[in-house]
């Protein structure tokens, strides 16, 4: 094994006079082997990682040893991290939309890389260069490529070409600060690829920050797990999938949502710990039960159809295909149906369609009963109140400016003035499990997850026939997650409101919806009951989409990544 | 069932927030802030009691003394005729007292100045967030309407209006209608744009989607939010509608003799500016302290306002 490259030691990183942000972190970087530092949102993981490049903001305080081939980075001139920066060490971030620049061309962003340390190429020399970094980053045709602007490509072909502009100053070290967030699960399985092959092809020690412990499956060789600014674990990948030691790594594996049935003989201590710590509830995975889901098939046909979708199509401009055609859905109370998708495969667009947000051109929408096409003024205003809505982002779903008990209560504001709201404002808090003394605080106040909390209890004031979660718990934490989506069961269970479940996360959905409808350029390419489309795909496409969905489980990843291969290609 | 979510409990941050208090506290930090905001208190307090003030001086801006100028209307005296008697000197020609006239003109000025803001935010605020909310076709006619105001040689008409409006009706009125109605197109276009990103927030969405009338929606969830930009554009326009005021009661289509005007004491004062500097420099401080002190304090709020701010 080669030495380490990058030793980091007692790393502590504190913003002003605050607490520490970051308390006795210790991580070595080797060439050819992959270190995930993975946690919550608020961990500290970004923020370890920057500060060793010194990227962090001049109020932060740094002390500990980061020693990058034997020099210490932590505490030297801004001229010495200039050399280390890009030659030694690159750096992708999360969002390649937003990391080029608008207005020059790709080619010249990453010229400008490559001139950014010294180098005897010329013009000619220079393009070259471009082109072979570009094609060292997967792209196929670089020429192309070079001469598009950032709004051109997609958010796969941007993270490649951020990938190249990282390569530009041979580094022999990659730090990845969650490379494939933004990005859908079949390009993510590509850019992981990618990573992979760069660090066993070229010898580059990568550091990967990410919040996804399939990832972490797929591609980590070591682990180090943080916690509030605390290293919890540190560990091989396959030892800390099978043997975890703390009791955070369990809380945190047994919170992420099995894509794949577990065979009943799997010791998975964890999840069968969280199943006993809840017995009132039903099984964490509905599919998996499955005479109890052909039990609750026969039941569900006779309750009534909350919504029905005939034929629909919509479309935003005139011009141009509508985004989507053909939609055919029906959806009974006390039911979930899944909607999954790639971005842009018009999900979210169906999602609005049932609240009547968008402009249905084709087809019928019936709302409870009402049909939501033709409805107008008042009576689009009664079927709306039939009709609750959780959005995907908590920071953007609460009016700032007004108080929790207020966003909750104003349903009943606009269709029940005569009712007693800080009755029911208190109700409802309790129904999301919250502390019903919060009514008077703001949004501000309250964590991503306790704000998602507040948008459920404000969907369900008025008691509506048909909730609409879209992507209700893609911006939390996997633990939070977990908990929102218990919450989501129970209240159905609680209150029987149908529920259409918009999800890019097809292990989300295995977990909450009795039937699932995939969705691929604006048509349902397959639609059935959960456990027959996750479990016995009959479409290329959806064996394609769950293959690509990394599962936190090392062995079952690579297996996994090997079938993905294989259906790419067929795909494509 | 509570103790799950309550375990981390998320504090505000003090110093941080746009509420009331934590923007007051953020501009009394501020110590230019903090001297406009005396500065214009104390314009106020002297346009509100403006009479109580010409009695203790034991003068008024309308009694004539001829007894203080000379033999070509100049003030008798130095520094145009200051004395015990008359703190600012005396306006030449007639005589009359300038400290009467500054502290008199305070409540011409800030009053029209006042009154055209509020008026052209009332018309500016709804035409703004009603064309941005509402789209369509009554966003592009009320945009085109904008832009024809916007191209409009405003002071021409101003001028022109001032002049063929029958004398009986009343001037500080007329004045008003004419500045504020010059002034609403620039915050609707403010206003309009705030409301297009806002539209699309999903607490916006979310209202409309659970079934909340397009006038709650403005009410509850536009209004509260554009709060912050209106009080902003409030205290800048103010002093440039101050100056537009007295730009006409310099062009002498303002407010009608012998009220007294800042703008028309500095049109006069021109043309006494060799003999009698005193008379220019008077009205000319007061007009330029008070739009001054406007400014700053606009420029503060709108930094206190922004959250993200603070760290300057």
């Amino acid at each position: 094994m080669t030495d380490p490259i990058l030793q980091v030691r007692g790393l502590r990183v504190a913003f002003g006079d605050a607490e520490p942000v970051v308390r006795d972190v210790s991580f070595d970087l080797t060439p050819g082997r992959v270190l995930a530092l993975v946690g919550e949102s608020g961990s500290g993981k970004s923020v370890s990682a920057m500060s060793v490049l010194g990227l962090l903001p001049p109020q932060a305080r740094v002390t500990g040893s980061a020693r990058f081939r034997g020099e210490e980075l932590v505490g030297a001139p801004v001229e010495e991290l200039r050399q280390v920066r890009g030659a030694g060490i690159g750096v992708v971030f999360q969002e390649p939309m937003n990391s080029f620049t608008p207005v020059l061309s790709i080619g010249t962003q990453i010229a400008e890389a490559v001139r950014a340390h010294p180098t005897t190429l010329d013009r000619a020399g220079v393009s070259a260069r471009v082109d072979e970094l570009l094609r060292s980053a997967g792209i196929a045709d670089p020429a192309r490529i070079r001469k598009a602007f950032p709004h051109e490509l997609s958010g796969g072909q941007l993270q490649r070409a951020m990938i190249a502009m990282a390569l530009a100053g041979d580094p022999v070290a990659l730090i990845a600060d969650e490379p494939t967030t933004a990005l859908d699960v079949t390009v993510q399985a590509g850019i992981l690829d990618l990573l992979r092959n760069l660090c066993r092809d070229r010898g580059l020690a990568v550091l990967l920050i990410t919040h996804d412990m399939g990832v972490v499956a797929d591609v980590a060789d070591e682990v180090l797990v943080m916690r509030r600014g605390d290293p919890v674990e540190h560990g091989s990948v396959v030892d800390l999938f099978a043997r975890p030691q703390a009791e955070y790594t369990r809380a945190l594996l047994a919170a992420v949502p099995a894509l794949e049935v577990r065979p009943a003989s799997a010791s998975d201590g964890a999840s069968a710990e969280t199943r006993a710590e809840r017995p009132d509830s039903r099984p964490t995975s509905r599919a998996t039960s499955s005479s109890a889901s052909v039990a609750d098939d026969a039941g569900r046909a006779s309750r009534p159809v909350v919504a029905r979708l005939r034929d629909v199509g919509v479309r935003y401009s005139r011009r141009g295909d509508p985004t989507v055609s053909g939609i055919d859905l029906e959806l009974h109370a006390g039911e979930t149906l899944g909607l999954v998708g790639e971005s842009g495969s018009g999900k979210t667009t169906i999602g609005r369609a049932l609240a009547g947000l968008v402009p249905v051109v084709e087809g019928t929408v019936d709302v409870d009963g009402q049909d939501l096409r033709t409805a107008r003024g008042r009576r689009l205003r009664d079927i709306r109140k039939r009709v609750g809505i959780v959005f995907q982002d908590p920071a953007s779903s609460l009016n700032p400016r007004q108080s929790i008990g207020w966003s909750i209560a104003e349903p009943l504001l606009v269709h029940e003035p005569s009712a007693d709201r800080p009755a029911r404002v208190r109700e409802l808090l309790e129904a999301v499990q919250l502390d019903p003394s919060w009514a008077e605080r703001f949004p501000h106040q309250l964590s991503g997850g306790q704000r998602q909390r507040v948008a459920v209890a404000r969907a369900l004031a008025l008691r509506p026939a048909l909730l609409i979660a879209d992507e209700p718990t893609s911006a939390l934490d996997v633990t939070v997650q977990a908990a929102v989506l218990d919450l989501l069961r129970d209240l159905q269970d609680e209150f029987g409101f149908g529920c259409l479940l918009v999800s890019h996360d097809l292990a989300v959905v295995r977990q909450l919806a009795d039937r699932v409808a995939v969705l691929h350029h604006g048509r349902i390419v397959e639609h059935g009951t959960t456990q027959a489309v996750l479990d016995d795909p009959q479409e290329d496409y959806t064996r394609m989409l769950l293959a690509a969905a990394p599962v936190a489980d090392p062995a079952r990843q690579a297996e996994r990544r090997r079938a993905w291969r294989e259906w790419e290609g067929v795909v494509a | 069932m509570t103790a799950n979510v309550v375990d981390r409990p998320v504090r505000p941050t003090p110093g941080s927030g746009t509420g009331f208090r934590a923007v007051v506290g953020r501009i009394r930090r501020d110590r230019w802030a903090v001297t406009a905001a005396v500065v214009i208190a104390v314009f106020v307090v002297v346009a509100l009691a403006a009479p109580l003030i010409a009695r203790i001086s034991g003068q008024d801006p309308y009694g004539y003394n001829v007894g203080a100028l000379n033999d070509f209307g100049a003030p008798r005296g130095s520094l145009g005729g200051m004395s015990a008697e008359h703190w600012f000197g005396v306006e030449p020609l007639t005589g009359r007292d300038l400290f009467a006239i500054v502290t008199y003109g305070a409540r011409t000025s800030l009053g029209i100045g006042l009154a055209a803001t509020v008026f052209s935010l009332v018309i500016g605020v709804l035409v703004g967030v009603t064309t941005g909310f509402f789209g369509g076709w009554y966003d592009r006619v009320l945009s085109r309407v904008v832009d024809v105001m916007f191209g409009f040689p405003s002071l021409v008409f101003m001028i022109a209006l001032t002049a063929i409006v029958p004398t009986s009706f009343p001037k500080p009125v007329l004045v008003v209608l004419v500045i504020g109605f010059f002034g609403w197109p620039a915050v609707a276009r403010v206003i309009r744009g705030q409301t297009l990103s806002l539209r699309e927030r999903n607490y916006v969405v979310a209202s409309t989607a659970m079934g909340a009338g397009r006038w709650h929606v403005i009410r509850t969830q536009l209004l509260p939010n554009l709060a912050a930009t209106i009080t902003v554009y409030a205290t800048i326009s103010i002093p440039s509608m101050i100056g537009a005021e007295a730009a006409l009661s310099f062009l002498a289509v303002g407010v009608t003799p012998p009220t007294p005007s800042w703008g028309r004491s500095i049109g006069d004062a021109v043309g006494w500016v060799q003999t009698d500097p005193m008379y220019l420099v008077f009205p000319g401080a007061a007009l330029f302290l008070v739009t001054l002190a406007f400014n700053v304090l606009g420029d503060a709020l709108r930094d206190a306002l922004d959250p993200r701010g603070g760290s300057r």
